[in-house]
């Protein structure tokens, strides 16, 4: 290959290097303007509860303290991040007005000469907040009589009717994605086993060692400069102009070299506060998160719940499959309804199942809310489908190769989705790893192809 | 409370706060690049400085303490656009992707092998237990600072 390419096959050099190892690479927090303020939080100490009043006047005689900023200084305080792919309604407050929702979302921001004088009015902020009995359980979120703590009416968010991004409008809209495909009832009926499973991946922080940290500086003209640290700029750019009620194209993201995202920047988690803050004042704001707010606060990988049921024939084959995922998108929408898109449609794994029935369910509880981390919604269901192989081999008594390799997809085939397979290699690789790990394969798996 | 001290070779003199961090007066008053803030606690390492040559936490030392003293950075290691041998294996290895956390891996290398220049791996886990990188699975920053013990 290297005789034919220069850059594919060829191992390339990470341009910040030289940056990185000197010292030079240039990162959000060395952003400083003259006359620059900063920002600090107060936090709901509950879960969920109602605002009853917040009462800023010891904070607003601290001395350096420059602005406290609300609810109503939000020109329009409401938004979702995916608004750009049509995913919708928004859901999200940038501070909300009369209910927080999950423990330490931010209830008014103090903008101060600097980041100390910033943290000590905040904690001069007085908030009276009644508190609700919260929702933090996934299964409890979706029974009947639990508290609802979306607008729609259900902790779930609500498929099909144009507000997925996926599925076209005028479908009805349901509280889970479905998949489904042939005739799963039968399957079971003519099933010689049934083997069921239950998987749970909890939450995961990313924990980039760079915290969350954006500097706002307004320009003239209703025009405004964000340097943040952002995987998506332009995520940035929609949600800010949204809640200005400003064109995009009076914003200008940076991004300058990020300290590990891996998902967790992906969302404009703050730029929007720190946006609204320094249109507020009309100077070059900062806010620089903690190592406890990057904890408590940011975004996760979501929380899941995988039930999965399987048919098998006594000759080694699935037959069909049930499945039902709860993905725990915390409380606003954030990406969780495409994650869990993602996920309810890879349930079949790298296998052939004919006959499926799945049902996907972004639920809504008081926790922080979730996002993207790599590879989301694919690696929770990557790891619930391989136990339930190893499962299913063990209740038919055979090998796991041997059970995988009878499953594998293969060209020809049709998707739980229903996409013609014309590009399938799983045996091929199966038989690379056995290698690699030094598993010998009997003699009839390794003549099976992807193409028979 | 003004003090002065030498910032990689250079005299500095700032008015601080007896509360201030050094970390926070390298960041947010001087605006030092190659220092980064990451926990602010004394877990992660990327805040990390030669303090008369002895590495430290600069987010664990008050900035009153440095009066007096010399302060390095990464900044100072490589001599007119020449780089030490350490940095030239982090280059060499990968050793770094994000980066945020290599100027405090290569200081402590620095220091560790300039008291051991052969360290067994233990040694070496030890002397890189306070610096956290997420990156880079530290395979290749401990490849790095191998190929120059082995020099
Ligand atoms: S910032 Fe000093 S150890 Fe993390
Ligand atoms: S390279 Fe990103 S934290 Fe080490």
């Amino acid at each position: 290959m290297s005789d034919q390419f220069s850059v594919v096959g060829a191992p390339i050099k990470n341009v910040q290097l030289l940056g990185h190892v000197t010292g030079s690479t240039q990162y959000v927090d060395e952003i400083s303007f003259p006359g620059m303020l900063w920002v600090k939080a107060v936090r709901s100490p509950v879960a969920r509860g109602k605002i009853k009043k917040i009462d800023t006047s010891k904070a607003e005689k601290l001395p350096g303290v420059v602005r406290i900023i609300t609810a109503k200084d939000v020109p329009n305080n409401i938004h979702v991040n995916m608004a750009v792919i049509g995913i919708g309604p928004p859901d999200e407050p940038v501070l909300p007005e009369d209910e927080v929702k999950y423990k330490g979302e931010a209830i008014c921001l103090v903008v101060a000469k600097d980041e100390d004088t910033a943290a000590k009015g905040a904690q001069l902020v007085e908030v009276e907040i009644e508190e609700l009995p919260p929702v933090l359980d996934m299964e409890e979120a979706l029974k009947p009589s639990a508290p609802v703590i979306t607008k729609w009416g259900i902790n779930a968010f609500i498929y099909g009717s144009g507000m997925d991004g996926a599925t076209m409008p005028g479908r009805p809209g349901r509280p889970f994605f479905l998949v489904k495909r042939g005739d799963v009832e039968a399957a079971f009926k003519k099933a010689d086993y049934v083997v069921e499973g239950s998987y749970l991946i909890p939450p995961i922080e990313h924990a980039p060692i760079e915290p969350h940290v954006c500097v706002a500086k307004p320009e003239p003209g209703q025009r405004l400069t964000i340097y943040t640290t952002t995987q998506a700029p332009y995520f940035v750019r929609d949600n800010v102009a949204s809640i200005l009620k400003i064109p995009p194209s009076n914003i200008r993201v940076v991004a300058p070299a990020v300290g590990g995202g891996f998902g967790g920047k992906v969302d404009p988690e703050f730029e929007m506060q720190v946006a609204v803050a320094a249109m507020c004042v009309g100077r070059p704001v900062k806010w620089r998160w903690t190592r406890e707010e990057e904890f408590t606060i940011s975004t996760t990988r979501p929380a899941i719940k995988i039930e999965i049921q399987d048919a098998l024939s006594s000759s080694g084959l699935i037959l069909g499959r049930r499945a039902r995922l709860l993905h725990d998108s915390g409380a606003y929408t954030r990406t969780s309804p495409y994650g869990v898109i993602k996920s309810t449609v890879n349930l079949s794994g790298p296998y052939h199942i004919p006959n499926v029935y799945y049902e996907g369910y972004c639920v809504y509880t008081n926790r922080q809310p979730s996002s993207a981390m790599r590879g989301y919604g694919v690696f929770e269901v990557s790891y619930a489908v391989e136990l339930q192989m190893e499962r299913d081999a063990r209740k038919l008594g055979i090998d796991s190769w041997e059970f995988r390799f009878k499953n594998a997809y293969r060209n020809g085939q049709v998707t739980a989705t229903g996409r013609l397979i014309d590009d399938a290699y799983l045996i091929e690789v199966m038989k690379v790893a056995a290698a690699l790990s030094g598993v010998s394969l009997p003699h009839h798996l390794l003549q099976m192809s992807s193409w028979g | 409370m003004r003090i002065r001290f030498k910032l990689d070779g250079q005299d500095v003199e700032v008015d601080v706060k007896h509360t201030d961090t050094l970390l926070k007066v390298l960041k947010d008053r001087i605006g030092v690049g190659s220092v980064h803030f990451g926990c602010g606690e004394g877990s992660c390492g990327a805040c990390m400085v030669l303090i008369n040559g002895r590495l430290r936490y600069s987010c664990l030392t008050l900035a009153g303490y440095v009066d007096g003293k010399e302060v390095t950075t990464v900044a100072a290691l490589a001599r007119d656009g020449e780089l030490t041998e350490i940095q030239r294996a982090f280059l060499e290895n990968d050793a770094a992707q994000c980066g945020y956390c290599t100027p405090g891996m290569i200081l402590t290398a620095k220091v560790l092998l300039e008291k051991n220049p052969s360290p067994s791996d233990e040694e070496l886990f030890d002397a890189l237990a306070g610096n956290l990188c997420r990156c880079t699975g530290y395979i290749p920053i401990i490849n790095a600072i191998k190929s120059v013990s082995r020099r």
